[in-house]
């Protein structure tokens, strides 16, 4: 199950129609979803849009009654192939993953869906994962739905706007038989707001007539002469029909209360940042009633000719907000003027930023400059926001300058107890006796292994593809074999075929480690084919270990317990100095913290609640002995082990201390023992609602121990002062 | 504010790290917005984000009107133009200044002055700790109004977690337009720990109220309070000891007490009084005898060469102490089964009577530590011998877990603990003390030719510490560098060379940076 549960949320789902929808931005795009007849649902998770499909799992009893089929596909291609149950009849369906990552995976299937074209509305749900809390390389989603002529919403954010996108975008993509590309922005996926609700709608093709009755029509099918159609059927019919319809619905909308000769044309995406913008420098009021025209883009691809040009008469100006690069719809804009023969000047990239994120900053220097050049009484230059002062001046927001060694950065880590973090800590162990290697990382968790204190991993080629990113890394002379990293979720995402079939083909010499947490957990926890856990809706507990069997792996070994810091370490050892030919595949299993403590920590307080006996374990270390060197920190960087100012009278270093966050995972006393590290660390072990035998026990050995310790304390007299004793107890 | 003349949003960013709550508290600011007739508009940044690290949430409220008009809300905060900032912690409140979310025109910024340290701050091999005074200093500089407070320590005190504490203070500045009971009310409606949140609430509130109060003068007081730092206290205590050494120590040392007041002055007593009670806990009165005669060396010198700071003596002594009490076996042993750190342990995992409490130690003792501790001749036989050796290696090779509350642990600690007198003639002590003596020679060489260099010399023995290969690797640091004294001396900056080489030591445990200097 995943991490965060909507099982109340999705309740949101059976509102009536007219009702007000409060509520975030992925709970809003399911009820779209249902409210527009939808017949199945597939995709793949990751941020922004991870939740999504959370919400989706968690709402299937719901679906299920109005009769929608919902999948967790294996890879974002699984979900755009989905898509093929559109091509030959009205079904609607709708995929949903993270880009682009995800949509260059899904590419393959959605050209070939793009170049036949659909009967049934194709919806491409892609969460845009864009800017600043963005985790992958920056590119656009735009190149996809350009290159195989597919139509790129991107709406307002506002609820309702992306309300609406959903429905008219199945209609739109029915009524120009072509799948339909709905970018949702980083932010717009957890945006909280409202709208009011339709009715839900049962399909009404089902996918039973479907199945019962099928269908097929050469012509749809890539394959010449069929492909070279295609070609001209988009250009010459799809492409006609889709901007006709986007004209006739009226979805791009001309916002003019100024009647100013220049205007502002903008991604629909970016229209609450420009707005704000335009207010901040006076032109505009919270509701968006412009001084200055605006134009926005609720469809991104195609750009429609004709509203441009309509636009751009009698206007000596445009500035067009186009988000990232290269700058696809200001070239388009400036072609269609040009092919207009029109006079009004286009600016944008030049007065704001090539690349990078349109940050309000970035957007209202842009606006000023703007209308600086064309209307500069506009301009109340002595009453200007803040963020356009320049750099220099005192009342500029910035103005207070901190240092780096100030503020450090403050990346994402393993958290308190994850099961990875020992996987690293044994690998720096066993390294100390093989010598470095080189290692190809992936994507995942795991990947923070990059950073401080391991600093471990040295490419990450994509998800799934730490094997393979390692292929090209043979060399019968060296004496050491490359290592490979790679998450559960990337293995069946593609590494066992990419990776370790690859490898096995090949005959690589590679040491891959499988890190098995029996989740997808790095997206949020969904369950995958190795889960450990009953699903009541998936099939589950297929192991790692016997997919690479059955592909042709010879040298394979599951840790079922990562905390096992020397077995670990001795593994890495073996499969780093192994004479066996070909792949040495290491499964280090061990369950997500995460999810691990939120099933748990509920169970433990109920049972001692009840009045059973439970255990509870921290780690400490001890203050007098700790000598401030940090290296068991070097070898963990959990977030639990910390550290304090030393309490030794002479010691100027701090120390190294467990913070109560911890939860007595085991590491720090493994590494003690591993690392031969020192003896400040112990276990401290809590025994709730102790049975009659632990306290008969503990008072025989309270009573002992007293009394030895009442001995020591009588040899030390005479050191401390009298009156102060008390006060060294408690420091 | 009234719906009539606010023309724009209530702005509120919160800064948080993953797993912090910051999304609970995001959550309640729009339940309470949208119950007190606001539309409410909240954002985050999802993903990875939660795994520990900086998070930012961004929150915009606006007044509904009777035609129902929406109004358009940013998705993301503009420097310069936020009303409230709530900081979970003080280098993130830090990290709001520099980004311009703060500015002296318009923003509350409400903030936890607690430290959770950095990755950077704590993989330092010596002190890598950030000062907080400098964040505090500039948050007080940047914000219109501050109300910073230890709030993580309020919300360890009722129970609840820090988010509980900002709201219940966001309410208490009186920056928002609602009541103390819509704040509430919010709280009530997610329904979860809602009797030790509103406590927590209660004491944010309180807190945020008095910080703001305005003092006789009429100016607001603005509180940039941190938590008390164990520096503060450890110069406190310092200096009581420096005024009358003898009431710091027992009877047992009453007549060593008397002596540093009459022979001391004033700035090195503390140092020496922790000296003599650290001794003579390791080992014995006469050993805290011994460590004054060798500070007595350096104290004369000091007079006659020093600068009158007697930093000299301070260091000389502070790091005399340490290396006589070097970290045995026995000395580990004789803390482990204290009645004092029992207490400590119990506090610490807030066990509560009816519970039971185990304490188990995860110890490595190599050969090289157990022949430490035997007399010299058994020392060296026994590191000679392969067969003892190997069982030792087999005992204990890949650590020893020793069950302190068990009466078998606890006898096996406090037998080592109690092997104090044969120490004196142990492999290792006398090695101690031949090291020992030679570095204060050279010290003291050193103090008629230059001064400051041989208060730098005798701060170098800080890189002797710790266990096992951790000390090991430190002595050959610190060797290294007590070897390159001759061409140091004639170094350009002789003090700021071995502070160099020092610096470089701790800077990375391969001990590169080091090499690097010393080629």
């Amino acid at each position: 199950m995943a991490e965060r549960s909507f099982k109340e949320e999705v309740q949101k789902l059976r509102i009536p129609a007219g009702e007000e929808f409060h509520g975030e931005g992925i709970l809003a795009v399911t009820k779209a979803l249902l409210q527009s007849g939808v017949s199945y649902v597939g995709g793949y998770q990751g941020a922004p849009i991870s939740h999504l499909m959370d919400v989706l799992g968690d709402a299937n009893d719901i679906l299920a009654e109005l009769g929608v089929h919902f999948e967790n596909s294996a890879s974002e291609a699984t979900a755009a192939a989905m898509l093929a149950a559109s091509v030959n009849y009205p079904l609607r369906g709708a995929i949903t993953f993270k880009s682009t990552v995800g949509t260059n995976v899904a590419s393959d299937a959605l050209a070939n869906l793009a170049s036949g074209g659909v009967t049934g509305g194709a919806l491409i749900i892609v969460g845009e994962d864009y800017g600043e809390g963005s985790s992958i390389m920056q590119e656009r989603s735009h190149a996809f739905a350009m290159k195989s002529q597919m139509w790129l919403l991107d709406p307002r954010p506002n609820l309702t706007a992306i309300v609406d996108s959903v429905e008219y975008g199945f209609e739109l993509s029915e009524y120009s038989n072509t799948p339909v590309m709905l970018e949702l922005r980083l932010r717009s996926c957890h945006l909280h707001g409202s709208f009011i609700t339709k009715e839900n709608k049962r399909p009404t093709f089902t996918r039973k007539e479907a199945m019962e009755n099928p269908r097929r029509d050469v012509s749809r099918i890539v394959l010449p002469p069929a492909s070279f159609m295609h070609e001209q059927e988009k250009i010459n019919q799809r492409m006609p029909a889709a901007i006709q319809f986007i004209k006739d619905r009226k979805i791009n909308e001309m916002i003019s209360n100024g009647k100013k000769d220049f205007g502002i044309i903008t991604q629909g995406g970016l229209y609450n940042t420009v707005m704000r913008g335009l207010q901040l420098l006076g032109l505009a009021d919270i509701y968006g009633n412009s001084e200055i025209p605006v134009y926005v883009l609720n469809v991104t691809y195609p750009i429609i000719a004709d509203e441009v040009e309509e636009f751009a008469k009698d206007k000596r100006a445009l500035l067009l907000f186009e988000e990232g690069q290269p700058d696809y719809i200001e070239q388009n804009i400036h072609s269609i003027l040009r092919k207009a023969d029109a006079t009004a000047k286009l600016h944008g990239k030049d007065v704001l930023v090539m690349a990078g994120e349109y940050t309000p900053t970035v957007v209202t220097k842009g606006l000023l400059s703007f209308v600086r050049m064309y209307a500069p009484d506009l301009i109340k230059e002595n009453d200007l926001p803040a963020i356009v002062l320049p750099p220099d001046s005192p009342e500029h927001p910035m103005a207070i300058k901190l240092t780096q060694g100030e503020v450090h950065m403050r990346p994402p880590g393993f958290c308190t107890g994850c099961p990875e973090r020992p996987i690293f800590s044994a690998l720096k162990l066993a390294e100390r006796e093989t010598g470095k290697h080189h290692v190809s990382a992936d994507i995942g968790c795991h990947l923070f292994s990059i950073l401080p204190p391991f600093d471990i991993g040295a490419t990450t080629m994509g998800y799934g593809l730490g094997s393979a990113g390692a292929a090209g890394f043979q060399d019968a002379n060296s004496e050491k074999p490359v290592l490979a990293f790679m998450g559960d979720g990337g293995f069946w995402h593609n590494g066992l075929t990419s990776g370790v079939g690859n490898a096995v083909f090949n005959e690589s010499n590679q040491v891959l480690v499988v890190v098995d947490n029996a989740y997808s957990a790095a997206t949020g926890g969904q369950d995958i084919l190795s889960s450990a856990a009953d699903n009541p809706i998936r099939s589950t507990k297929h192991p790692i270990e016997r997919a690479v069997r059955g592909v042709g792996v010879k040298w394979a070994k599951t840790v079922t317990n990562t905390y096992k810091v020397d077995e670990l370490r001795d593994t890495f050892i073996d499969a780093l100095t192994s004479k066996e030919p070909g792949p040495k595949v290491i499964v280090a299993q061990s369950e997500c913290t995460l999810n691990r403590t939120r099933r748990e920590r509920p169970l433990a307080a109920k049972a001692e609640k009840e009045g059973k006996r439970v255990v509870r374990e921290r780690y400490g270390i001890d203050p007098e002995t700790c000598t401030g060197d940090h290296s068991c920190i070097r070898i963990s960087g959990c977030p639990s082990l910390s550290i304090t100012a030393n309490p030794d009278p002479l010691r100027k270093e701090p120390i190294a201390t467990v913070l109560s966050s911890c939860v007595g995972c085991g590491l720090c006393g493994e590494n003690a023992h591993a690392a031969a590290l020192c003896p400040s660390f112990y276990r401290t072990q809590v025994i709730s609602n102790p049975t009659a035998w632990d306290r008969f026990i503990t008072s025989l050995r309270n009573a002992y121990i007293s009394r030895l310790q009442s001995g020591i304390e009588r040899r030390y007299a005479g050191i401390e002062p009298e009156a102060s004793t008390a006060e060294l107890v408690s420091a | 504010m009234t719906q009539a003349t606010q023309t724009r949003a209530i702005t509120m960013a919160i800064l948080a790290m993953g797993g912090e709550g910051g999304g609970v508290l995001a959550d309640w600011m729009v339940s309470l917005g949208e119950h007190s007739g606001y539309w409410a508009q909240t954002t985050s940044v999802p993903g990875v984000a939660q795994r520990t690290g900086a998070t930012i949430y961004y929150v915009e409220l606006f007044p509904r009107t009777a035609d129902g008009a929406e109004p358009i809300l940013s998705t993301m905060p503009t420097p310069g133009e936020v009303d409230i900032v709530l900081a979970s912690e003080l280098m993130e409140a830090g990290r709001s200044v520099v980004r311009g979310l703060v500015t002296p025109k318009n923003t509350t910024l409400i903030a936890s002055t607690h430290r959770v340290y950095s990755m950077m701050e704590k993989t330092a091999l010596g002190d890598g700790r950030v000062d907080s005074d400098t964040i505090i200093e500039n948050c007080m500089k940047a914000a219109a109004k501050f109300v910073g407070g230890d709030f993580a320590k309020i919300a360890e005190e009722s129970g609840s977690v820090i988010s509980s504490v900002l709201f219940g203070a966001l309410a208490g500045t009186g920056r928002l337009p609602f009541t103390r009971k819509e704040f509430e009310s919010a709280i009530e409606r997610a329904g979860v720990g809602v009797a030790t949140s509103l406590n927590a609430f209660a004491r944010g509130f309180e807190y945020a109220q008095n910080a703001l109060k305005p003092a006789s003068t009429g100016v607001p007081i603005q509180i940039g309070m941190k938590p008390v730092s164990v520096e503060d206290t450890k110069a406190a205590t310092d200096a009581a000891i420096a005024a009358d050494p003898t009431a710091a120590v027992g009877a047992r040392l009453s007549a060593q007490a008397a002596h540093i007041q009459n022979t001391y002055p004033a700035s090195v007593r503390a140092t020496l009084v922790h000296g003599i009670k650290r001794t003579t806990e390791y080992q014995d009165v006469k050993y805290a005898d011994e460590f004054l005669a060798r500070v007595a060396s350096v104290y004369a010198l000091d007079l006659a060469h020093g600068d009158g700071s007697f930093r000299l003596t301070n260091e000389a002594a502070r790091y005399t102490a340490l290396w006589m009490t070097y970290e045995d076996t026995i000395r580990v042993a004789a803390i482990k089964v204290r009645a004092r750190r029992f207490d400590r342990i119990h506090k610490e995992a807030r066990a509560k009577n009816e519970q039971v409490v185990g304490i188990m130690e995860f110890l490595h003792p190599q050969v090289q530590e157990v022949a430490d501790t035997l007399p010299t001749a058994l020392g060296k036989w026994v590191l000679r011998s392969k067969p003892v050796n190997a069982l030792i290696t087999r005992v204990s090779g890949n650590g020893i877990k020793v069950n302190t509350t068990s009466a078998f642990g606890y006898t096996t600690l406090y037998i080592l603990s109690r092997l104090r007198p044969i120490r004196r003639r142990s492999l290792r002590f006398n090695e101690e003390q031949l090291l020992i003596d030679a570095w204060l020679t050279t010290v003291m060489d050193l103090a008629s030719k230059n001064y400051g260099l041989a208060c730098e010399v005798a701060e170098t023995q800080s890189l002797v510490k710790g266990y096992g290969e951790t000390h090991a690797n430190g002595l050959a640091n610190f060797d290294a560098i007590m070897a390159e004294l001759p061409r140091t001396l004639v170094a350009a900056d002789p003090v700021a060379r071995q502070i160099a080489l020092r610096t470089a030591a701790l800077a990375e445990e391969s001990g590169e940076k080091l090499r690097a200097l010393l080629r």
